[in-house]
């Protein structure tokens, strides 16, 4: 309601009343009523549906799906080509792959005989649960299977963006610095397990290991930690067993 | 940047309340983002006008509400106001504090015509 002159109508735009008294006739200005709408969504809704639409799905056909999450140049592929080959011959895996470009990475997984999908995500900085959506309906990866999701290289945005997985492995390669749990505190609250990679390199670096751990922990108390390295091959074997055992888990829970 | 992409999802929520509701118009789009939310009120800013140009909601106004971070410290039952997630409990010091509030990021209210 115009609280000057009482109209019963807000105008649409600005208009003064500094006018003296008049027969009411606002002829030219044909003021449209303004309502408010309580919305109160939240805005990661959407996707959020779409994740656990995806989550409904690996749930129904046993499927343990995990989504790596790291900067660049972490070690994430050479970890998965790695895990992939050191797994048992008759373990079913599919990889989705998120890179801004290139179908590299892609290319690297299908060389050690498993499927792969790439999703090339252009301009955008994270995968979302529709492009993974998307990826199953391609895929279709079968029933007691892993599916590893690759996320695009980036600490910050895929942090946000629940893909339906049982969890978020990020994976920190020790020439990065101890201090990316702090400077990047809302994926390392968000994942379950991180991954210290490169630990052959520890005696050339100032990387304080212990440090790091705290600093997670700071983060999220309950992450777990796994320190090992793709290119010796020291720690894949904890590692191996921790892929296995929480594939067993969820298949109960 | 996922500000970007977050954008639009406020406007793809936009459309569905203008076919639900009815409306034509949005002239103001209230957002209320937690201090813990993965989310930089000024990227959304930044990228809003841009994303709702030519749409039911050219040139609203977007208003901002911060909300505080608040935390529970399961040791001592302190709650307090939280800045950010490695800040430790101010009464007992440990770091593993739960966070009850302030990690969501929503559309609160349109104006509309």
């Amino acid at each position: 309601m115009c609280g000057i002159c009482g109209c019963g109508e807000r105008p649409l735009t600005a208009h003064t009343h500094d006018h003296t008294p008049h027969d009411h006739h606002h002829d030219v200005e044909q003021p449209a009523t303004v309502r408010r709408i309580k919305v109160e969504q939240d805005i990661f809704a959407k996707n959020n549906q779409y994740a656990q639409l995806n989550r409904e799905y690996f749930r129904q056909n046993a499927i343990f799906a995990l989504n790596f999450v790291s900067s660049p140049g972490s070690g994430k592929t050479s970890l998965l080509t790695s895990t992939i080959t050191q797994l048992p011959a008759d373990c079913a895996i599919s990889v989705i792959e998120g890179d801004q470009q290139t179908t590299l990475d892609a290319e690297k997984i299908r060389a050690t005989g498993v499927r792969a999908l790439q999703i090339n995500t252009g301009k955008g900085c994270h995968l979302d649960a529709h492009s993974i959506a998307h990826a199953l309906q391609d895929q279709i990866p079968g029933p007691n299977s892993l599916v590893f999701i690759e996320n695009v290289g980036n600490l910050v945005c895929p942090a946000a963006f629940d893909l339906g997985e049982a969890y978020k492995v990020v994976v920190l390669s020790v020439t990065e610095g101890e201090d990316k749990p702090l400077k990047y505190p809302d994926m390392f609250h968000a994942a379950e397990l991180m991954i210290l990679n490169k630990i052959d390199l520890l005696p050339y670096l100032d990387f304080d290991v212990e440090k790091c751990i705290d600093y997670a922990r700071r983060i999220n108390p309950r992450i777990k930690v796994l320190q090992l390295s793709v290119k010796t091959g020291q720690g894949m074997t904890e590692w191996l067993q921790w892929l296995t055992i929480s594939q067993r888990l969820s298949s109960i829970a | 940047m996922h500000e970007l992409s977050l954008c639009e999802n406020i406007l793809q929520m936009i459309e569905q309340q203008a076919k639900d509701q009815k409306f034509t118009r949005v002239l103001t789009v209230c957002l209320e983002i937690g201090q813990l939310s993965c989310v930089e009120p000024e990227a959304i800013s930044f990228c809003f006008n841009e994303v709702m140009s030519g749409s039911v909601a050219n040139q609203a106004e977007l208003k901002i509400v911060m909300l505080a971070g608040l935390a529970w410290c399961p040791t001592c039952y302190h709650h307090f106001e939280i800045l950010q997630r490695y800040d430790e409990c101010p009464n007992c010091g440990r770091y593993d504090v739960q966070i009850v509030k302030g990690e969501h990021m929503r559309i609160s209210e349109l104006e509309v015509i």
